[in-house]
Formats: C-alpha cells, structure tokens, sequence
C-alpha cells in the first residue's frame, strides 16, 4: 500500500468534480461530473477504489471527503441537497489553480 | 434488474466462483464460512434500533454519535468492525426542518451490522435512480409526504463510509422506557424512507 497522500480540501472548501469519463471503474458518478460542491468533512484516508479495482500492487492511498451538491447544480432542479464521498483525486478546486494530474492521468490544461 | 441478489441463479453464480476459490486454494470453506458468520452474525434492524432508543433516551450519546459513532457504539455493545475491515459510520440526524434518506446509487452499500440485509427496493434501479433526483417524490410513494419547506438531503455512500439515519423521537413516547422505544424503531425510519 503506498503511503497516504496530503490532505487538499478542508471542510467548507468549494471543489469542482472532474468531467472525465474513464473506461473503467471509479466511484465517481456520472450524475456528479464536472459539477461544484462544498467540503462537509474529510472521512479518513483509504485506498483508491479506481486502482484497488484494477488490481494494482499499491493502491494510491487518498482523503476522502464528503461532499455537499445542491440539487439544482446536479440536475437544474430541486430544493434539495445529495452528498457523495469522493476520494482527493476526483476533485479540484473550482478556479483550477493548483492541482497535479487528476486519476485518469491527464494533466491540467495550462491557465493562459 | 439489481434488486434480484437473492435469486438462486445468482446464488449458484457465486456458489461456483467459491467452488472455484476453494479449489485453487485461495482460500477455504472455513475461512468463508468464518467471514460471513462474523458479518452477518446477529445483523439486524434490532441494532439500529437500540442505538436509536439510546440517543433518544441519552442527551450525551446523542451527541456523542453524532460526532463519531464509530466511537460511540462500543457503549450499547456494537462496533462496525464486523468485517474485514472497520467501516467508518456516520449517524444523521432528522429534525423538524431537515429531513435524511440513505442510497447507494452506484451499487448497494448499506450499513449491514446494523440495519441487517437490505431490502430489496434498496437496491433497484428505481429507487437508486429516482432518490437522488427527485427524493420528495420518492418519499411520498413509501406514505412520507413531508412538508413543504423542509429540507431534505439524500446521502449517497459511495466510498468507504456507511450511514444511518437517527429518526425523530414520536411525540407522546415521554413515559417509555429505552426497550420500549426501541420496539417503535423500523428498518425504513433508519434508512429515512418512513417516519416513526
């Protein structure tokens, strides 16, 4: 198991949910991709779901937070609140300033 | 469709895949065996239950399970770590503006120490689907029909965390005591699809 990585985001945090769509398992729902929501709380670290399934020797080890989306930025609709609990790498923050290579090893576009 | 786990063709599915394990030398029937007694021994709604009629009855358990319920169980005798591995637990709270309810829209995750094995609309598409949509639609087709204005937040477990919802105490319960309040819990008021 590879040693945890740093926690990024604190609770209260806005964070952006990457937009890519892999070809293999993640825990990161379509419904939820590429939409802005807000830190609730950092749950723990554990190993990436995305690498355990693909079997890799070590697994990134990555915070994983809960996180709060307000209907309408899910769906354009709704009064109400849906939380997920994503792993550190799945998100970025909403300006897209300082973040590395996301789990599905593309880098970020630079900023001009 | 998903909700069919308990059919016998998937029960000879994975009847086969453990044949297969076994035959290998993976692992063995008593280890399994060991592992399934351990998580399913004594599961059941009856646990939620008593943690209810505990935080209903305990003003300091309350909060102390709200903040950590990990914990907070080991005081009325349970603990998540049944498994391979210890689950965290997070415990939601309704209250008279907010209302929880629990899915998991990606497969079936579902806090099986406590609340036993799933329902099976637990894990159908429809409701997998629809609760994270349109959750005060959903609700009232289980008879909950909440009242306009009142918050509601759907709690997707999607990692490594498992949830319960703490249900409202039924007003006129004063003169209860704490096995008597536990008898008024139900399987659908700790996944917040009923109210108590």
């Amino acid at each position: 198991m590879s040693e945890p990585v740093a926690v990024r985001f604190a609770p209260g945090d806005r964070v952006r949910t990457r937009a890519v769509d892999p070809d293999r398992h993640t825990r990161l729902p379509a419904y939820a991709r590429g939409r802005t929501g807000r830190v609730l709380a950092v749950t723990g670290s554990w190993p990436l779901a995305d690498d355990v399934a693909r079997r890799r020797a070590e697994p990134r080890v990555e915070p994983v937070y809960t996180v709060v989306f307000a209907a309408r930025d899910l769906w354009g609709e709704g009064e109400h609140d849906v939380t997920l609990d994503l792993w550190q790498s799945y998100l970025e923050r909403p300006e897209g300033t300082g973040d590395g290579p996301g789990p599905y090893g593309r880098k970020k576009e630079a900023v001009s | 469709m998903s909700g069919e786990h308990t059919s016998s063709a998937v029960a000879a599915r994975v009847r086969r895949l453990e044949e297969r394990l076994i035959g290998e030398g993976l692992v063995t029937d008593g280890e399994l065996d060991a592992v399934l007694t351990a998580v399913l021994e004594g599961a059941s709604p009856l646990n939620g239950a008593r943690v209810v009629a505990r935080a209903w009855s305990d003003a300091g358990f309350r909060e102390r399970l709200l903040a950590d319920a990990n914990a907070a169980l080991p005081e009325v005798g349970l603990s998540m770590a049944g498994g391979l591995q210890e689950q965290r637990l997070k415990v939601v709270a309704n209250t008279a503006g907010h209302h929880n309810v629990l899915v998991c829209t990606l497969c079936s995750c579902y806090p099986v120490a406590l609340l036993g094995p799933s329902p099976s609309w637990y894990k159908s598409e429809a409701y997998r689907s629809r609760v994270v949509r349109e959750p005060r639609a959903v609700l009232a087709e289980f008879g909950l029909e909440l009242p306009d204005g009142q918050e509601i937040t759907v709690w997707d477990s999607s990692a490594e965390s498992r949830y319960m919802v703490l249900p409202r105490r039924p007003a006129g319960t004063g003169d209860l005591t704490e096995e008597q309040l536990a008898e008024l819990v139900t399987r659908e008021g700790l996944i917040g699809t009923a109210a108590l």
